[in-house]
């Protein structure tokens, strides 16, 4: 179902129009066409060398590993890969950008169509198209701060791989570009192709968004946002450039096509750099470099290595495990979470459902608040199968259990360790709790008088009472059973 | 004994049989070109300490048993190869003061054959000319007549090689750079097919045209060194694979049989009638040699010249915009802000027909031109390929001039650029096709060298070599020197 914005001046309906295109870092060892380190954090210019400075007479070699990484991508979207793509050259000035052009993909890139489901709020699917995406080099950084009058270049990120994924304008909403975007990211890091740090830029977007009214065919004119490097700010830069540019254009003015930059800090886009001034990139084939060949069997070998997708994935844990469409679909938003689901499944013997809510409750509570991946979880699949076990056969109730878990993440122990230390083994001796809710009803004559007189709500009161005295730990149900039929006389 | 006559396999003979030491040679060499360097201007930056060093490590591999075919001959490099710590100029100011911290694959390979290296050979500012007189250190004379060019680009090169100040030197050829100066001057010079020598290391004028090769003064000389720089190199993408044969040891092939074509359309036209009767002398002593004589026709030909002069300046254009003030190369003084060290450090650093081809180039790449001349002039370099393929089928190699005059007098057309680079009308198909062609002398025109231009298929570089050799077999044109250097 379409999503409109209704202005709030006017109460005009407008539609929104998002194209994103990604800049994925790709996980190679080496430059793309260097053979220097691409490791983050090294001292500055560390990590350039000949090829990356530009020096007179160097040459660009490609990396292969780069190649497979690209086409891992196109064959988990579906996409056509190209048998021959060209790499060409994207000529500019600029001090971080020492050959005085970018190595890209242009004309031909090497994946071209495919497509992305993302998973709507009302439950339903759309399909967003991916244009193409082609390989090329990242620019060096520039510095202009602590340096007084000059400006510092840093070249270790010079000549890194990057996969520049480009959308068709499919998405309607800042939500569905967001979806996009997390299912691109949660695709590129399964594919072990992109380590998905967006601090770091490993993983980074353009958004080109633009509105029309309500109806009409012809898209409206587009600013294309940069620097946004996380998920929530590409909804607030998106959501920021909408009223905009409703606001714009309802006060009579005019969107113009530029490229705007988001600042977090303040909440806003600011225009970067107009049409007017915009670059000629006399784009032409790069000589150095021959046509990229990828034979048939070239994408046999990559397609054999492939991992199970995501939505493969959770395709089988909604159809083997009866979890829904959005348990699966967080269940499987990385491939660390989703494999640490399945070892507790695994080592649980079934009850996937139980293991799912506590993976995405409780644990996912835990990491959260102690700022942990799932890769650091201090309560491991075996642990947290053996707590359900507990829960399973009666041992503790669903409200210890939580009580139990946290110590077994604090302390390091094992559930039943826990369990016995803390005298928190469920009563189930139906004696024990019958003889615990006699002394209940026997010290409160009134409420009993009460209860029978027709005040059911007071029914409550024995629950609190009677837990109270067990210290919490007789089972809820038996509880319910014997006090209902005790206070019936 | 005059060793500055001798050629490469007699000069390896000498140091083999301890007749002289690669020390003694290296001497000569040293003082033949310090001598001449003066007038003539053929080298750059003369390394007499290197050749020194470079001899003495010669002699002890030589006495040690270890030497290969090339040990201890001297050459002279033309300074678009970078050799590690030594200048690398590239002609230009721009690159004035630069020392490259690398040597280029062919300098390594020559290195690692155990040759003397003399210098770096004075060149067009980076390649691109046909006389040698964009040159920002200064323009080199022709030794044959020192109010004349040698040709250009490697106009250095030539002159050296000419004037025997070095037994050999390297050259590059885009457009003619070897072939033109060569016949100019009276020497050999194969550029061989694209992809056959490595890039790696030789700065670039235009990417897709740029051949490394050698010139001296006899094929022989040329197959002793092409086989020392050719074969695959993994860090130039466009070096290609095939093994590289012994192509000193084919040169006995002989011509009987061999089908040569003679171009049509570089023998009409406007040639000059004393040109191509030496052209046609020339065929003889190959008709005498049993050989076929063929005409072959490549209508296109005439578009070869306006199309490169689309596709080099494109690429040029790129590949120079690395020369930007920040890392390397030459810095204006003060720059106030990052426009003004872009415009000043490149206004400065080129020269006017550095700047000409960057314009050229850049406009044709622009946004509106790109179809109407970059897209159409590659359309046309498809076509030239094909045509030559085509004549490949009726000719096992194909013959004309190397340039349509001798050497023309210093400033002639200097202020002239479109009849400069007519000078190449007879090269540049080679290179826009990719394909192995060499000059080697066959005559004076009124005591001037003129060029037998001999052009192969690709990779036919040894059927090149031997073709050439037969006709220096039964000729002497290469063993001619100008007077003054005898």
């Amino acid at each position: 179902m379409a999503e409109y914005v209704k202005s709030t001046l006017t109460g005009r309906e407008w539609e929104v129009v998002i194209g994103l295109e990604i800049h994925a870092q790709l996980a190679t060892n080496s430059k793309i066409f260097s053979a220097s380190s691409t490791a983050y954090g090294a001292p500055p210019n560390s990590q350039a060398n000949l090829v990356d400075l530009g020096y007179p007479g160097v040459l660009p070699v490609l990396n292969g590993e780069a190649v497979r990484m690209a086409i891992r991508f196109g064959l988990a979207v579906g996409a056509a890969i190209a048998p021959r793509s060209v790499f060409a050259r994207k000529n500019y000035f600029y001090p971080d950008l020492p050959k005085g052009y970018q190595i890209s993909q242009y004309e031909l890139p090497v994946v071209q169509h495919g497509t992305m489901p993302i998973l709507l709020e009302d439950g339903s699917t759309k399909v967003i198209g991916i244009t193409r995406a082609h390989l090329e080099e990242d620019a060096g950084k520039s510095m202009h701060e602590g340096l007084g009058a000059f400006s510092g270049i840093d070249l270790n990120r010079a000549g890194t791989p990057l996969l520049e994924i480009v959308s068709e304008p499919d998405m309607r909403s800042a939500k569905e570009a967001v979806a996009y975007l997390k299912k691109i990211h949660t695709l590129v890091r399964y594919l072990e192709i992109c380590d998905g740090n967006m601090q770091e830029g490993s993983f980074r977007c353009d958004a080109n968004v633009s509105v029309r009214p309500v109806g009409q065919e012809k898209f409206g004119t587009r600013a294309e946002l940069k620097n946004i490097n996380s998920f929530r700010f590409v909804e607030k830069a998106i959501q920021y450039e909408i009223a905009r540019q409703i606001e714009l254009i309802e006060s009579g003015g005019k969107v113009v096509q530029e490229t705007r930059l988001y600042d977090s800090a303040r909440d806003e886009t600011r225009s970067m750099r107009s049409k007017e001034e915009a670059n000629d990139y006399r784009y032409f084939p790069d000589p150095d470099l021959l046509p990229l060949a990828i034979s048939e069997s070239d994408i046999a070998i990559v397609r054999s290595t492939l991992p199970e997708l995501p939505d493969e994935k959770a395709a089988r844990f909604c159809s083997d495990h009866g979890l829904s469409a959005y348990d699966a679909g967080v269940l499987t938003s990385s491939r660390e979470l989703a494999a640490y689901y399945e070892a507790v499944v695994a080592a649980a013997g079934g009850e996937p459902k139980l293991c799912a809510n506590w993976v995405m409750g409780e644990i996912a509570g835990l990491l959260n608040r102690d700022s942990l991946d799932i890769t650091a979880t201090k309560v491991n699949a075996t642990a947290l199968a053996g707590l359900l076990a507990r829960i399973s056969d009666a041992t503790v109730s669903n409200k210890l259990a939580k009580e139990v878990l946290l110590a077994m993440w604090d302390e390091g122990r094992s559930a039943d360790a826990v369990i016995e230390a803390k005298g928190l083994k469920q009563i189930t001796d139906t004696g024990a709790i019958e003889a615990i809710i006699r002394q209940v009803i026997d010290a409160n004559p009134e409420q009993v008088a009460g209860y029978r007189a027709g005040k059911d709500k007071l029914f409550g009161f024995f629950v609190g009472q009677a837990m109270k005295a067990t210290g919490g730990k007789a089972n809820p149900a038996q509880l319910n059973d014997i006090l209902k039929r005790l206070l019936a006389g | 004994m005059s060793l500055h006559t001798l050629s490469v396999a007699e000069l390896a003979a000498g140091l083999r049989s301890k007749q002289f030491s690669a020390t003694e040679l290296a001497r000569h060499f040293i003082a033949r070109s310090e001598a001449h360097n003066g007038l003539l201007n053929g080298y750059i930056t003369l390394t007499p300490e290197r050749a020194l060093a470079d001899a003495a490590a010669a002699d002890a591999r030589l006495a040690s048993g270890q030497a290969g075919p090339l040990t201890g001959i001297p050459l002279a490099q033309k300074d678009i190869f970078c050799t590690d710590g030594i200048r690398t100029t590239c002609g230009s100011r721009m690159l004035k003061n630069f020392v490259s911290p690398y040597d280029a694959t062919v300098v390594e390979r020559l290195v690692a054959a155990g040759t003397v290296l003399l210098g770096k050979t004075n060149m067009d500012e980076f390649a691109m000319g046909s006389s040698n007189e964009t040159s920002h250190f200064g323009l080199v004379r022709n030794p044959w007549d020192t109010d004349r060019v040698p040709g250009g680009s490697s106009g250095g090169s030539a002159a050296v090689v000419s004037a025997r100040l070095a037994p050999v030197a390297t050259g590059t050829d885009t457009g003619g750079s070897i072939r033109q100066p060569a016949a100019l001057t009276g020497i050999s010079g194969i550029k061989p097919t694209y992809g056959r020598v490595s890039r790696y290391g030789m700065i670039a004028f235009a990417s897709s045209l740029d051949q490394a090769g050698i010139m001296a003064p006899s094929a022989e000389d040329c197959a002793l060194f092409l086989e020392a720089i050719a074969g695959f190199d993994p860090r130039d993408s466009t070096s290609v694979d095939v093994p590289v044969p012994a192509y000193s040891a084919e040169l006995g092939q002989s011509v009987k049989g061999l089908r040569i074509g003679v171009v049509r359309e570089f023998m009409e036209g406007g040639l000059d009638p004393a040109n191509a009767a030496l052209i046609r002398a020339a065929l003889q002593v190959y008709a005498d040699q049993g050989a076929e004589i063929v005409e072959v026709s490549c209508p296109n030909m005439g578009m070869s010249v306006p199309t490169y002069y689309v596709v080099a300046p494109a690429e040029c254009s790129s590949n120079l915009s690395r020369f930007d003030g920040v890392r390397f190369g030459h810095r204006c003084e003060n720059p106030k802000d990052l426009m003004d060290l872009y415009k000043r450090s490149r206004g400065e650093g080129f020269g006017a027909e550095v700047k000409r081809r960057i314009m050229t180039g850049a406009y044709v790449l622009s946004a509106g031109y790109y179809d109407a001349y970059y897209l159409k002039a590659q359309q046309v370099r498809q076509l030239i390929s094909r045509e030559f393929a085509a004549a490949f089928t009726q000719a096992d190699v194909l013959v004309g001039p190397t340039s349509p005059t001798p050497a023309f007098k210093i400033g002639d057309k200097v202020d002239d650029p479109i009849t400069m680079y007519l000078n190449d009308i007879y090269t540049i198909g080679a290179n826009l096709a990719g394909l192995p062609a060499m000059s080697i002398p066959c005559g004076l025109l009124d005591g001037l060298p003129l060029g037998l231009q001999l052009i192969g298929p690709h990779f036919a570089e040894s059927r090149l070599l031997s073709t050439a050799h037969a006709y220096q077999q039964a000729t002497d044109w290469h063993r001619r020197l100008p007077a003054a250097y005898a």
